[in-house]
């Protein structure tokens, strides 16, 4: 049985890339290929992954020069068919301005960046991303970033909540959803989305960061997991 | 000559350098040598006041690969690899612009470190600032954090710690000292040492433009009225283009391209370009009309004398000029080939089709001034008394209330509110946070990992700046310790007032000697460092403030130890003497608002004994938790750990003298640490082995910190006392 392939996208400022690379490699056991910003053809790839960082300096905003990347092309055609993506911090922020998902990121209601353990519920267990992981399930994901404050308009919000693309929710570490719980100001304490079709999801938290007990989680482990198994 | 005068006095030359420049060349020298003189002769690049004293600190140890005089000092750490690391201080600059000062800080240590082909893999931050309680030094501060974050995080490099003091004494100073460490493969460090007449030099990076003209000279002056006027000196910092320039780097250096390497720092493309070649013996040639730049008609010392940011210097082999070009192109940054390595060893500036400078490069280097300064030692040392300061001062009516004020204070308080505006968990390898007392950074691929810290003790440095350089070694080793790793280099940054008045270069001899004193009985060699001088306004300089940044090795990460109370049940002990010793701490501070008095004692030989003891308890896994006892002595220590650990504990203590003194005393070379109680008798033993005082303390117990009826404090309270921030 051949290895299922993953690919991690490089913009110029991409700097989550190894850190994601070496989590799929290792923890999924993926053959893994950095796509270097310029590539025109994501065709040979079961997930492409868009790593955080600080692509093209966040200047203007964040993700909104990145979107622009021939691979974003590739990307949207690549989603088109039903291919996996995984936006993670600025990758999240690329798929917005890409509109490849609702609404917009705006700067973090402390106005400034955070760096923290922080607590998310799942509140999806069936899409391709968290199969391993039960509905309600509170897990422990650092965030890192200075626009991670999710908006949508109401309408938005009505239809991203009826069509159950929340899947990931700021929560105390009881899996409570308070104020004081969401990091950045986010509406309905949203972390992470995916798609209507559930092939694509974006989220603030780093999963990556969260996949060895040396570093004082494991809980995103499962997530890599979980892809390795909606792929088999 | 009143011209040549203003014009001197501009470059920061005196007469008589001046006329050791025309006695040199036999002439006078054109506009764009003499800025050329007026930077290499700097201070900053030519360490004209310090040389002669930094020679004493130790260098050398089976495991140094570089040492001092290249951009970083690299340590071989086994398996092939090296690390690599380095300690800058950025302190002009962020007190004019914060946040571009500190940001470039960054920047400027980051590219010493890739520089080297080696990749970054932690950034730390030493900071000293005012009272946080007016409104301009909030300003200060914001913007410093603001500046490291903004430029750290978009690299993708961790800031994985540091320190910050408050005092009064930085009103008008402040200190930005910014440490990067990286990890190379050893047989792969690349040198600033040009080699091979003809070989072609590139320059790579960002366009010059006309920000930083001035830099090295402005951070070798004080302070005056007129430094807001500096503003425009203060480079602008662009972390994106220095990660392009980062990764465009490390992938030309996989491949036999390059001989030489510098980046463009302090002088800019002046101090690269001669340092270079000077270290190579040879001579270059570059011509200014093909320097990528960004403003029109920039004359020819400004291209030399401009440090605009991201830029490197590189020497090419001959025949790989299109391997060079090709990696920065596909990078998306400029290259120019702007010249070549000659024989002679002259740096030659043609630019528009003349020669603006042709000066022998020994003049430049090695003929630089060297000065031996007047020093003697201050009044108000000499006339320090001997006399416990800590008399003057009543006991604590309420030990609650003192306790939670120095858990508040901001220097010894929760540094979350700075810490998490960092990235500190990028790279996923950062497996001690920042918060302890030294941070602990995986080496993926191996068992290894690298405990990182800096120290430094202004007040006690200020009191006696021999005490004061010594403890802060000894603090820096004994926080390598505590994580479980044994220290393997430093580096530091010497942070001191005007060398031109003797009291202060009195302190900076006395601080050499003290490091140099201290690290030499831990066995800890200094491979590399940084002097910032002239930190002083209107003539009133800061505290000395030497910085220790040090690095320390654990060969199993799964053996280290962190400074949280573990186990309910598990014994308190305190390894080491406590004595009277309230002079310069925070406990006075806090009763007095004065440091009067003298630091605590210095015993490097105990701090050796102290590390080895813990180091071969730790072997026997007999240790679950350690904390370094430094300001607030025994009672912040107990408190931290308990934060940390989310334990209660029950403490008795036979006290010696005044409780308060006791508890709060800074006495040097000590630490807590915790064992479960069947360890006890070996670890006794062992210690008296050592020779290191032992004493138990009390036991991890319950949620409240209770004292001998002196203290029952809930755990809720004393956490939120610690993360209350200033």
């Amino acid at each position: 049985m051949t290895r299922a392939r993953a690919g991690v996208i490089v913009f110029p400022g991409t700097n989550c890339d190894r850190d994601t690379y070496h989590v799929v490699e290792s923890t999924a056991g993926m053959e893994v290929d950095y796509l270097w910003y310029e590539r025109k053809t994501l065709r040979d790839y079961q997930i492409v992954l868009v790593p955080g960082g600080f692509s093209y300096g966040d200047y203007l905003r964040a993700g909104a020069l990145a979107r622009f990347s021939p691979v974003m092309e590739a990307l949207r055609e690549y989603a088109d068919r039903g291919g996996l993506v995984l936006g993670i911090c600025n990758g999240f922020q690329v798929l917005l301005e890409a509109s490849m998902l609702p609404g917009a990121m705006q700067k973090n209601k402390t106005l400034r960046f955070i760096c923290r353990e922080i607590h998310v519920r799942v509140e999806r267990s069936d899409t391709p991303f968290t199969l391993l992981y039960r509905k309600g399930e509170v897990l422990s994901i650092p965030i890192a970033h200075a626009e991670g404050n999710y908006y949508a308009s109401d309408e938005t919000l009505r239809h991203i909540e009826d069509n159950g693309q929340v899947v990931f929710r700021y929560v105390d570490e009881k899996g409570g959803v308070t104020a004081a719980a969401n990091p950045n100001g986010s509406v309905n304490s949203i972390a992470g989305l995916c798609s209507a079709g559930r092939n694509i999801l974006a989220m603030m938290p780093h999963p990556e960061r969260a996949a060895d007990r040396l570093l004082g989680s494991e809980d995103g482990t499962r997530l890599f997991l979980s892809i390795k198994k909606a792929l088999r | 000559m009143e011209n040549l005068d203003t014009l001197l006095k501009e470059l920061n030359l005196t007469p008589t350098e001046y006329t050791r420049i025309t006695g040199e060349l036999g002439r006078q020298p054109s506009l764009t040598e003499l800025w050329i003189f007026s930077a290499m002769w700097s201070e900053h690049c030519s360490y004209k006041s310090s040389r002669p004293y930094l020679g004493r600190m130790p260098s050398t140890g089976k495991d140094v690969l570089i040492g001092p005089g290249e951009n970083a000092g690299a340590v071989s750490i086994g398996d092939g690899l090296a690390v690599i690391f380095k300690m800058e201080s950025h302190n002009h600059p962020s007190f004019i612009e914060p946040y571009n000062g500190a940001a470039t800080g960054v920047g400027g240590i980051l590219r010493d470190i890739f520089t080297m082909g080696a990749r970054p893999v932690a950034i730390l931050d030493s900071l000293r600032f005012g009272e946080p309680d007016d409104s301009r030094m909030r300003y200060l501060i914001d913007g410093v954090v603001a500046g490291i974050a903004g430029y750290g995080n978009c690299m993708g490099i961790p800031t994985v710690g540091g320190e910050i003091y408050f005092d009064s004494t930085y009103r008008e100073n402040i200190i930005v000292n910014a440490m990067a460490v990286g990890i190379a493969p050893a047989d792969r460090i690349f040198l600033a040492k040009a080699s091979g007449a003809g070989n072609p030099v590139f320059y790579v990076g960002s366009r010059t433009g006309r920000d930083g003209i001035h830099g090295a000279t402005m951070a070798s002056a004080s302070f005056t009225e007129e430094t807001a006027v500096l503003k425009p000196t203060v480079q602008v910092g662009d972390p994106f283009m220095e990660k392009l320039l980062m990764e465009a780097c490390l992938e030309l250096m996989k491949a036999d391209h390059i001989v030489a390497i510098q980046d463009m720092g302090a002088a800019g493309l002046t101090s690269s370009a001669v340092e270079m070649a000077a270290k190579g013996g040879l001579g270059i040639a570059i011509n200014l009309d093909r320097v990528p730049q960004r403003e029109e008609g920039m004359m020819p010392h400004e291209i030399m004398l401009s440090e605009s940011q991201e830029r490197m210097l590189i020497i090419a082999k001959k025949g790989h000029e299109k391997a060079v070009e090709r990696v920065f192109k596909k990078w998306g940054l400029d290259v120019s080939r702007i010249g070549i390595l000659t024989q002679q060893k002259q740096i030659i500036v043609r630019a528009n089709g003349a020669v603006h400078a042709r000066l022998p490069l020994d003049t430049l280097v090695d003929k630089a001034p060297v000065y031996t300064r007047h020093a003697s030692m201050p009044a108000y040392r000499a006339e320090a008394s001997e006399e416990r300061p800590s008399d003057q001062i009543p006991e604590p009516a309420d030990y609650h209330k003192t306790l939670l004020g120095l858990l508040s204070s901001p220097t010894i308080g929760s540094k979350a509110w700075v810490y998490e505006q960092y990235d500190h968990s990028v790279g996923t390898d950062t497996v001690i946070k920042p918060g302890a007392g030294a941070a602990l950074v995986r080496i993926k691929g191996s068992k290894k990992g690298l405990a990182i810290t800096t120290d430094g003790n202004a007040r006690y440095t200020y009191l006696d700046p021999y005490t004061g350089a010594g403890i802060a070694v000894c603090e820096a080793a004994r926080n390598i310790a505590c994580v479980g790793a044994r220290p393997i280099a430093l580096t530091d940054c010497l942070n001191f007032g005007s060398p031109e008045d003797p009291e202060v270069m009195w302190q900076f001899i006395e601080s050499v000697n003290g490091i140099a004193a201290a690290s030499l009985a831990l066995g800890i060699p200094v491979i590399s460092g940084n002097v910032s001088f002239y930190n002083e306004t209107e003539g009133k300089s800061i505290y000395p403030t030497p910085v220790i940044g040090m690095v320390g090795l654990i060969d199993d990460i799964a053996t280290r130890i962190t400074p949280g109370f573990k186990d309910s049940g598990d014994l308190i002990v305190l390894l080491g003497t406590t004595l009277d010793e309230c002079g310069g701490s925070e406990y006075l501070k806090l009763a007095g608002g004065q440091i009067p008095g003298r630091p605590p004692k210095v015993s490097p030989a105990r701090e050796a004994r102290l590390i080895g003891l813990v180091h071969e308890m730790n072997k026997g896994r007999m240790i679950t938790s350690a904390t370094d006892c430094s300001e607030g002595g025994v009672g912040i220590a107990l408190a931290e750990a308990a934060i940390a650990g989310n334990r209660g504990a029950e403490i008795r203590i036979a006290w010696q003298f005044r409780p308060d003194r006791e508890l709060f005393s800074e006495s040097q070379h000590r630490i807590l640490v915790t064992t479960a109680g069947r360890s006890l008798e070996k670890f006794k033993n062992m210690a008296h082995k050592y020779s290191v005082p032992f004493q138990v303390l009390g036991r991890v117990q319950g949620t409240h910190l209770r004292l001998d009826g002196l203290l029952d404090i809930p755990l809720e309270e004393l956490r939120a006392a610690y993360k209350k921030g200033p």
